[in-house]
């Protein structure tokens, strides 16, 4: 039997329309779950209490709120400004040098570690020498994340720029460091932003490195020295924990978390429309 | 496009203005929370047994003193007993006491026992619910892989009035070194002549797939049809889980409740009297619940290596847990102690010193 | 400003962003350093130790090789079952879907790479656990069971379940590589093609995609990687037990991964050589991604040397 082109075209359509259905329907159905189970536990109590105790319902997830947001400032505060710099380098005083090309394998195979080994790094550097489970070590593992994520974006914003601005500026006299700082880096900082913003977006999710250092507590933060509370490692212990209550908790959390990532994308993918729009 | 300076120097301060902002706030927050009057951080875990009732203990003794912050992790009796040892727990959770060749190595530690609490046999059958008859036998042979359907004629022969599917029996065990595992094993190994794997906080478990903590049998047990698994009886009641009546020392059927647990536990209390450690399991009585038992609190006689507030907050806590805590323990579904057993409490924690001096 | 204090800045600033770029190299450095120092201790004590079959905790014997096992395999299975979908989404994208479909998907596939783990985790273990078991691994073990690789009893939580999470979490990561790829086929190839009579299709399999092919290639090497250093999905969905690969063979059953084992003990370890363990563990983990990486790296050079040329 021969099949005739035109029909064998029609199969093979329907085959990649249900492949691709395949690839999105997780989308859907995740959110649809999380829309579903997380909405019932939405209330103020449960974005600004204390845990209840295993076992009693009530409270909230408020310490976990706080903690995913100290966390992620003060690791921004590490890998922002790592970030950035190391992608200038890469983008305006790196070419054709030995150093350059050995920072720029070395940025991308740092990308490829997995979050559980970088967190794994912080705990045997810093809980292990102490003793001590602390935020800090999470705050230096999610730093260290961010860091090839917007190095890669600051470089390839600023490689954009064309180098025709560039000579301009060396035909005024303008000192390098300004002409890449004023000049190029304003230029490119609609990417480093956009970047930066994707990488806080990133490491609101990463919850290996949390489980332990920053590890979990059911009381506001004390310190970045002290154990926190995270929505990731919430998430988690929740889901996990075989208790009603909290695993419809975990999903409330999980509803919070999505809703700020998404947030941040969606964010990013409308300011870089504006950009093209503008220009 | 221009190339004024004036737009520079303001990115830049802005840049630097923002950085500035978050140090600062980084610092402020920091210092505040030092500043502020350093609360007693006590870091405790252990068993998984009594963690709701505990969790209670923390938080509500936590409203009582809130400079004493108490962390208890649900990490196990055998991973509670460790970290003791190790000195990174500065108290421990533990259903089974220490057996005589950890005390020779780790000498000076104390049993509290601070309460006590049913095991039960939970499953997940389609359409059958709480009730299923039981007895020690059948329960070893489902653990030991001997009996491998739920339809299998031993268990149908107690259970006339039930009709059980033609489904796999899965196992669930605990993966982790369990004070749970060592009350039921111990059971069985009292209770049943067919029962060939020992007791203890493992066994050499021949079938079936590892949980970690009483939660997380429970958790596997929702996720699997067909499963079987032993454990706490709040975790059980609290999600729902369908469990069994398991035949006591007096031929009855008997359902775990508040109340049979409880009666185990009055029934056994005065074998603590003479040896703090003793195996509670299988006790005779009029619809006593046979797998119950007494869970302990282990901390060391002598606190004078941790600072002297924390030895201090540690001994108050666990005076509190035995007499005003106890308030909480039956909306938990967990008995209150026997008074007979509180008095053994108290005596030895009345053994805690500092420096020489009792705490209490 | 004087040449001498322009001289100074910009030799400040060339220090600064060096300096930093190499604090991020000694980061790099430091964590194979730190990783090797920590499980020294294992390593000293029985170097082929965790080659072994067994973990115990109680016992002291702590045997990876089924952890490692069922990172190389829940992995493989993945990339497995995510080629076939990634490539129909890709073709589907770039040569059939009209604008307004090619918006919406190219917006989902963004999405769906941004979605944390734990949320994956929490939805397998909740939502997908108990629906993959009764409708996909009982009939299968109902049928075709005596085969030992889809032998029961089933579990839920399995190495199946584990893979087919991380299958959903990789697609995203092939697709928008792939692509990309299609979409920058040569036009005139294509119009040769077209102008012979090809369909659609045919000039999508006899030039698009063998034209992509390395690419396509680094793409999955890729996605490879991501999948072994996975945590948190697999973690919550694959059961965490050393049934697989030794006490039974089927796909139903519980295993365990690397970072399955290490995101559930080490926080309750005590022991220096179960820590020590684990931080091994973590230490050939890291050796096998940079190992895979490096390799779709070395594949995207010689593409981009060879268009270079070409």
């Amino acid at each position: 039997m021969i099949v005739s082109r035109r029909t064998k075209e029609k199969l093979i359509i329907a085959a990649l329309v249900a492949l691709t259905g395949a690839a999105v329907a997780p989308l859907f159905w995740i959110i649809g779950s999380i829309v579903w189970n997380g909405i019932s536990v939405m209330s103020l109590e449960f974005l600004t209490s204390l845990p209840a105790p295993f076992g009693s319902s009530g409270g909230g997830i408020g310490n976990a709120i706080l903690g995913t947001l100290i966390i992620n400032l003060f690791a921004s505060g590490l890998g922002i400004p790592l970030g950035i710099l190391t992608g200038i380098y890469l983008a305006e005083y790196a070419h054709d040098s030995r150093m350059g090309s050995t920072v720029r394998t070395i940025v991308e195979s740092l990308s490829g570690v997995p979050s559980l080994v970088i967190g794994l790094f912080a705990f045997t550097l810093i809980v292990l020498s102490f003793r001590h489970y602390t935020g800090v070590a999470a705050t230096l593992a999610l730093g260290i994340m961010m860091i090839p994520l917007v190095a890669k974006a600051t470089e390839e914003s600023m490689r954009v720029v064309s180098d025709d601005l560039r000579e301009a500026g060396m035909a005024l006299g303008i000192p390098k460091y300004n002409i890449t700082t004023r000049i190029v880096l304003s230029m490119a900082k609609g990417g480093v932003i956009s970047g930066s913003l994707l990488a806080f977006a990133r490491i609101s999710g990463e919850t290996a490195p949390l489980l332990f250092t920053a590890l979990f507590s059911f009381y506001w933060p004390t310190g970045i020295d002290q154990p926190m509370a995270t929505l990731q490692v919430l998430i988690y212990n929740y889901a996990i924990s075989g208790f009603a209550d909290w695993v419809a908790k975990a999903w409330g959390a999980s509803l919070l978390l999505v809703l700020l990532v998404i947030t941040i994308n969606v964010a990013v993918r409308y300011l870089g429309r504006k950009k093209y729009e503008g220009a | 496009m221009s190339l004024s300076g004036s737009k520079g120097i303001s990115k830049i301060l802005g840049i630097g203005i923002v950085a500035v902002v978050l140090v600062a706030a980084g610092l402020i927050y920091y210092t505040q929370s030092m500043g502020a009057e350093q609360p007693a951080t006590i870091t405790a875990g252990g068993a998984s047994f009594p963690y709701p009732l505990i969790s209670k203990w923390v938080s509500e003794y936590n409203k009582l003193h809130p400079a004493v912050q108490i962390t208890y992790q649900s990490v196990g009796s055998g991973a509670g007993q460790n970290g003791l040892f190790a000195k990174t727990f500065d108290f421990a959770g533990s259903d089974a006491p220490l057996k005589d060749s950890q005390m020779e190595q780790n000498p000076g530690i104390l049993h509290i026992p601070e309460t006590g609490g049913g095991i039960v046999v939970a499953y997940n059958i389609p359409n059958i619910g709480s009730g299923m008859n039981l007895t020690a036998d059948v329960i070893a042979k489902i653990f030991q892989g001997n009996i491998t359907k739920w339809n299998a004629p031993e268990i149908a022969a107690i259970n006339p009035a039930l009709t059980l599917p033609d489904l796999n029996i899965v196992v669930i065990r605990r993966s982790d070194s369990s004070g749970t595992t060592n009350g039921f094993t111990s059971y069985l190994k009292n209770a049943s002549s067919v029962w060939i794997l020992g007791s203890g906080t493992t066994v050499n478990w021949p079938v079936g797939i590892g949980a970690s903590g009483n939660n997380g049998v429970a958790s596997t047990l929702q996720q699997t049809p067909g499963g079987v698994g032993y454990l706490e009886f709040f975790y059980a009641k609290n999600n729902s889980i369908p469990f069994a009546k398991v035949m006591n020392r007096n031929g009855q059927f008997v359902e775990p409740t508040l109340t049979s647990i409880s009666g185990a536990l009055g029934a056994a209390a005065p074998l603590l009297s003479s040896d703090v450690r003793a195996s509670v399991v299988n006790m005779p009585g009029d619809g006593v619940y046979p797998i119950s038992v007494f869970t302990y609190i282990l901390v060391y006689k002598d606190l004078s290596y941790m600072p002297e507030a924390k030895a201090k907050a540690v001994a108050n806590f666990l005076w509190w847990i035995i007499h005003d805590g106890q308030s909480y323990s039956e909306s938990l579904l967990y008995p209150r102690l026997p008074s007979s057993v509180v008095t053994v409490a108290e005596a030895n924690l009345k053994q805690l010193t500092y420096n020489g001096r009792p705490l209490l | 400003m004087n040449k001498k204090s322009i001289f100074f800045k910009d030799s400040a600033f060339k220090y600064l962003v060096g300096g930093s770029s190499l604090i991020v190299v000694a980061f790099f450095v430091m964590i194979f350093v730190m990783l090797a120092v920590r499980s020294y201790p294992s390593i000293a004590n029985d170097p082929l130790m965790i080659f072994g079959s067994t973990w115990d905790v109680n016992s002291g014997i702590y045997g990876g090789i089924p952890a490692i096992l069922g990172t190389l395999a829940s992995s493989a299975i993945a990339v497995a079952l995510a080629v076939p979908i990634s490539l129909g989404m890709s073709v589907f994208f770039t040569e059939y879907a009209p604008r307004r479909v090619r918006a919406a998907l190219s917006i989902v596939i963004d999405m769906l790479a941004t979605i944390p783990s734990v949320i994956f985790g929490i939805w397998g273990l909740w939502i997908v656990a108990p629906l993959v078991k009764t409708y996909v691994q009982d009939p299968i073990v109902g049928s075709i069971g005596f085969i030992p690789l889809f032998s029961g009893p089933a579990y839920g939580l399995s190495l199946f379940l584990a893979s087919l999470v991380l299958t959903f979490m990789i697609v995203p990561i092939i697709s928008s590589l792939t692509i990309s790829l299609l979409s920058t086929t040569p036009v005139e190839l294509r119009e040769a093609m077209i102008s012979l009579g090809a369909t659609r299709w045919e000039v999508v399999r006899h030039v698009a995609l063998p034209f992509s092919k390395l690419g396509i290639f680094a793409s999955i090497i890729l996605a490879l990687g991501r999948a072994l250093g996975e945590t948190m999905a697999v973690t919550m969905v694959i059961g965490n037990s050393f049934v697989w690969p030794f006490s039974s063979i089927s796909l139903f059953s519980p295993a365990s991964t690397i970072t399955s084992k290490i995101a559930s003990e080490l926080y309750e370890a005590v022991d220096v050589l179960h820590v020590s363990s684990l931080v091994e563990l973590g230490l050939i983990l890291l050796v096998i991604t940079l190992l895979v990486n490096s390799s779709a790296r070395l594949v995207i050079t010689r593409i981009s040397r060879r268009n270079a040329s070409g």
